[in-house]
């Protein structure tokens, strides 16, 4: 294992000097009941080697039936990204030798893939737009999952012994390949966090993948290259592409730009050292923010494909294609702008929006009654703290779109105020019922009475009679001092700008 | 990658894929002598009129069980004049006073087969209607996984390996209350035309000890023919069901592929292989493949059709009218005189029995032998990969390394567990399928089988079936090839383009070869799903043969030494 760091030059210096280009392979776990070839449970986290049978496990004479489910799914995912779907398509076998391979052999698609070029517009963060080709997207099978023990950072090298895990083989995968993109200068590694996230919320609107970076269910497998600068006036397209590596299962948003700004710095070092790059595989460590040597990978790798004998040709019926085509939700992009007009988000809240990834909750919170001004305020305000503080994701927190409606309802009636909300939601979140049930059993409920209002700010309007001259000479933010004393008077329960008008009304 | 043949393709609503809501399944389920010679009583009753042997009041009293065809054993088990259990022991009998000799069986299951055969006499006085073959026990080659019975292919690699499931015609023959009376011999991974590539040992042809029952499924025809099964399952990638048949003097028949599901066949070349029949008479394996045949929703190439009406065709045994091809490119020419002699008597007898008798030529069948050649390794080298020593099967430590990799535990156990003939193939495949020599070899192959295929429609525009010698010799000596691959592949050129075209055909015994008198085989061809046609034919010609001889072929078998202590 290379434990050595690289050498890197700085990233202004490299992208002045070399046209970074990326080829992002991006795989996603199919949310199918059953695997993708044989009747088992596709679980998450479940006791290993319990979902598992002949199929799977490659005994001798199994066979693999197709899961008709996961072609549909792959039909949705190809025509989302604008591809074409094949009308007749085979499966092919990659063979090579692994130990979490059962069959060793992957029952992939080589030549003949079921979607094929497409593209997805892709929003950066200055609002513009750049198009990811989509060379290809096509079905395969995941392997089994291995667990080195002994050794260092569970890689195979100087493992004491290995584990292996076939709950995860046979999970259907669509891998999705873009074409090579370029031109995205500086902006490469945006453009490649960009893509990703689009094509998770993409699938994520699709219903066909969980898409949890974190679990494996979405994994990125980035290459990147660089190559000369044209200079000026020469056509960049005409300079060859370089040798790239391939920086593999880089599984988070905030990593696959990192990755890739670091292979940019990386390989800009080698080039001015005058070495070449090496074309192989690289780890992305999150820890130390740089990658290292995984194992050389050339286009002489020889998988030795073949048409998948055991299996028949897939040839979706062009009916099934447009049923299916009918059937995809509203791009997200579209459905961005239509929803941030609906709900009047300047584009800044909106983009806050989005980095909470609180589109879904915000759209079910107004409608369960909420304004959209104050579901925004609840789901990219206190909810989006509370959640960071506690490692957690907003639809995992425990609260529901219903609660949050009710909460922000009972703000705009007037029965609570902002920090009363907080502590019912404390309650929500501590179990202790709904909003309402919380509301009442706390007691907790704004001082609706004026007359006691009243005679809190004439107590306190007389307890404090220096401040109160500051504010008759004209000083109006002294009557914030007041205003503590009349909350405190009234333990927390009373409308504050209420008392702030009565306040002024008495002095001015 | 050219497109090769366009197969029945996969529509997104067909059945060849598996609905989520109905998930396949992740798993599956009186000593007697033996007298040699014709048995006169029942020359005729093999090939005739044997619906009646199911009108129990017709059927004689069995004396001689193990020489009954299945279909006289199925009436006497239906009329109770026999149990099974008592059909079951004969057998079980035989092959103990046999086997030594012939090495049929890998393994027996002696208790498995009597408590099936107990459980179908249970039934039976509990007055249930059971299927036609309840009863008959059976011989299954040692290719189809059986849960709980060790299944080694014939190789060293699945040595002891138990199963945990039971191949899908396993099930069937199950559900049709037929004891296995155990697996049997073949050639190692179904590569080769004797049973001497098994890891076991060769099985010995019961017409001569000396000599080969054919390959790869010799075991199972060794059984029928040495009266130690009654019916065997066999499977046929190139010829390994016809051409042990053809050398035995028993019937074989290798159904239209997808006729018969794969599932649990221990893969030799998936776009092959099918398991088929083998029987002493056309009608017993009409009534088999019956109980084997049908669409199975776990074999994506398994043909969502009924079975083609094959025992209605066998009783019909009318070739009246019927337009038999002579393959001009495998007419006998060159092959052993008396294996000619026997096929040249054989097309004249149908041309007797009414038969139109066309010539017909199919010139791509010269490069079948290459092409099959390179697709058979091709798939095999990607089959037998997962014979790893992971998970299950031999494991072997290489010598001199202490913390062996897994790799290096992946080499030494496919070393120690494959024989040759397999490293032979695996080395082929693996070259033939290499980036850069794809297109001139595996692809090339693929395109000489479209070419088969069309010459098979051309020639099936002119004939009902195609008639070819099934085999280019009588039984070879042991020994004799095993040193020359090329001669022992030849062995295939006639049965080799039904495998490749994906057609059905059948070897009957048609006599005695002058200078051996070792029984030779006609090979019936016939169009993708018409397997009916087969056992028109060969009903036929098997009746008028039986007549001409004056007894089934295989009772001009000499006697095999009996082993008295039992």
């Amino acid at each position: 294992m290379t434990t050595t760091t690289d050498a890197v030059v700085g990233y202004d210096d490299a992208i002045a000097r070399f046209d970074p280009v990326m080829g992002l392979e991006v795989h996603v776990e199919l949310n199918t009941a059953t695997k993708m070839f044989c009747g088992c449970a596709t679980v998450f986290g479940a006791e290993p080697n319990t979902h598992v049978c002949p199929v799977c496990l490659g005994l001798p004479g199994a066979l693999p039936v197709v899961n008709r489910t996961a072609v549909e799914s792959a039909i949705r995912i190809g025509l989302a990204l604008n591809c074409s779907i094949a009308d007749w398509c085979r499966f092919a076998r990659k063979n090579y030798f692994y130990p979490d391979m059962p069959k060793n052999f992957q029952t992939s698609q080589y030549d003949e893939p079921i979607a094929f070029e497409g593209y997805l517009d892709v929003e950066l963060d200055d609002g513009s737009t750049y198009r990811v080709d989509i060379e290809r997207a096509h079905m395969e099978e995941d392997t089994g999952k291995s667990l080195h023990v002994g050794g260092a950072t569970g890689r195979i090298q100087g493992a004491e012994y290995s584990l292996v895990d076939f709950n995860r083989a046979g999970i259907p995968l669509i891998e999705i390949v873009t074409k090579p993109l370029t031109g995205a200068g500086e902006r490469a590694p945006e453009v490649a966090r960009a893509y990703v996230s689009a094509l998770r919320d993409l699938v994520k609107a699709l219903g066909v993948s969980d898409v949890r970076m974190e679990q494996g269910s979405m994994r990125c497998d980035a290459n990147v290259s660089l190559r000369a600068k044209a200079g000026d006036g020469g056509d960049q397209n005409a300079v060859p592409l370089g040798t790239r590596t391939e920086t593999k299962n880089v599984n988070s948003l905030r990593s696959v730009e990192r990755a890739i700004h670091y292979e940019i710095c990386r390989h800009a070092a080698v080039l001015d050292s005058g070495a070449s790059i090496l074309q192989e595989t690289r780890h992305w460590h999150e820890d130390t923010g740089a990658t290292t040597s995984g194992r050389p990978k050339s286009d002489a790798d020889d998988y030795r494909y073949f048409p998948e004998p055991d299996l028949v040709p897939v040839a979706p019926a062009a009916e099934l294609v447009e049923q299916l085509r009918e059937s995809l939700p509203e791009p997200p992009a579209k459905r961005r702008k239509r929803l941030q007009a609906d709900w009047g988000y300047s584009d800044l809240e909106m983009r806050d929006v989005i980095n909470a990834g609180a589109i879904d909750l915000i759209e079910q919170t107004v409608a369960n009654g909420a304004t959209a001004a104050g579901a925004r305020k609840w789901w990219t305000g206190e909810l989006a703290r509370r959640a960071n503080n506690e490692g957690k994701a907003l639809e995992d927190f425990g609260v529901t779109t219903a609660d949050i409606a009710a909460l922000d309802g009972m703000v705009r009636d007037g029965r609570l105020n902002d920090s009363m909300a907080r502590q019912v939601l404390d309650g929500v979140l501590a179990g202790e019922g709904r909003p309402t049930q919380v509301a009442d059993a706390r007691g907790l409920e704004l001082v609706q009475d004026d007359g006691a209002l009243e005679a809190a700010v004439d107590k306190v309007i007389a307890g404090n009679e220096a401040v109160a001259d500051k504010v008759r000479a004209g000083k109006l933010n002294a009557a914030g001092a007041l205003i503590g004393q009349v909350m405190k008077e009234l333990k927390g329960q009373a409308d504050a700008a209420k008392a702030r008008e009565m306040i002024l009304a008495k002095l001015t | 990658m050219p497109r090769r043949l366009r197969r029945s393709a996969l529509q997104c609503r067909a059945s060849s894929t598996r609905s989520e809501n109905n998930p396949a399944e992740c798993s599956a389920r009186t000593s007697l002598s033996f007298f040699a010679g014709p048995r006169k009583e029942s020359t005729d009753k093999v090939l005739g009129d044997t619906e009646t042997s199911f009108e129990p009041q017709k059927v004689r009293i069995l004396t001689d069980i193990i020489r009954q065809s299945a279909a006289d054993l199925a009436g006497a088990l239906a009329s109770k004049q026999i149990s099974a259990v008592e059909a079951t022991q004969a057998h079980l009998d035989r092959i103990a006073a046999v086997d030594d000799d012939v090495h049929a069986f890998l393994q027996v299951d002696r208790d498995g087969a009597l408590a099936a055969a107990s459980e179908v006499d249970r039934r039976r006085a509990a007055g249930e209607s059971l299927p036609t073959l309840a009863g008959v026990p059976i011989a299954v080659k040692d290719i189809a996984t059986t849960r709980g019975l060790v299944t080694t292919a014939g190789s060293k690699m699945l040595e002891g390996w138990v199963p945990p499931y039971d191949a899908t015609i396993v099930t069937r023959l199950r559900e049709a209350g037929m004891p296995i009376l155990g697996k049997t011999n073949m050639d190692e991974f179904a590569m080769g035309s004797s049973t001497e590539h098994s890891a076991y040992g060769p099985s010995h042809n019961p017409w001569d000890l000396e000599r080969i029952p054919g390959g790869s499924g010799g075991g199972s025809s060794a059984a029928v023919a040495a009266f130690e099964a009654p019916l065997a399952i066999g499977t046929d990638t190139g010829g390994s069901i016809r051409q042990p048949a053809a050398v035995t003097g028993t019937v074989g028949i290798k159904p239209t592929y997808g006729g018969v599901s794969r599932y649990g066949l221990v893969a030799l070349a998936s776009s092959l292989d099918q398991a088929g029949p083998c029987s002493r008479s056309v009608l017993d394996a009409a009534l088999l493949h019956e109980v084997i045949g049908g669409h199975d929703p776990m074999d994506s190439t398994s043909i969502d059709a009924p079975v083609p009406p094959v025992v209605e065709a066998a009783r019909r045994a009318d070739v009246k009218g019927m337009r038999v091809g002579l393959v001009k490119e495998i007419s006998g020419e060159g092959f052993q005189p008396g294996v000619k002699a026997r096929f040249d008597e054989s097309v004249q007898l149908l041309t007797e029995l009414g038969a139109e008798v066309v010539e017909v030529s199919c010139p791509s069948f010269e490069k079948g032998l290459a092409a099959y050649y390179l697709i058979l390794p091709s798939e095999a080298s990607s089959n037998l990969a997962r014979f790893d020593a992971m998970r299950y099967g031999l494991r072997v430590g290489p010598k001199g390394i202490e913390r062996p990799s897994a790799e290096q535990v992946m080499a030494a156990s496919r070393d120690a567990g494959f024989g040759d003939e397999v490293k032979r193939r695996i080395i082929l495949g693996t070259y033939a399928l290499s980036s850069g020599y794809y297109d001139a070899y595996y692809g090339q192959a693929q395109k000489v089988r479209t070419l088969i295929a069309r010459d098979f429609n051309a020639a099936f525009e002119q004939a009902d079936v195609l008639v070819t010698p099934t085999a280019p010799t009588t039984a070879f000596k042991i020994g004799e090839k095993i040193d020359d691959p090329m001669a022992m592949y030849l062995n295939d050129v006639a049965t080799i383009p039904a495998n490749l075209a994906g057609i059905p055909g059948m070897s009957i015994p048609n006599g005695l070869a002058d200078e051996d008198g070792l029984p030779s085989g006609m090979q019936f061809l016939a169009p993708a799903t018409k397997d009916e046609r087969l056992y028109q034919v060969g009903a036929a010609l098997e009746a008028a043969l039986n007549e001409r001889w004056g007894a089934p072929i295989l009772s001009k078998a000499p006697a095999l030494a009996v082993k008295e202590s039992i």
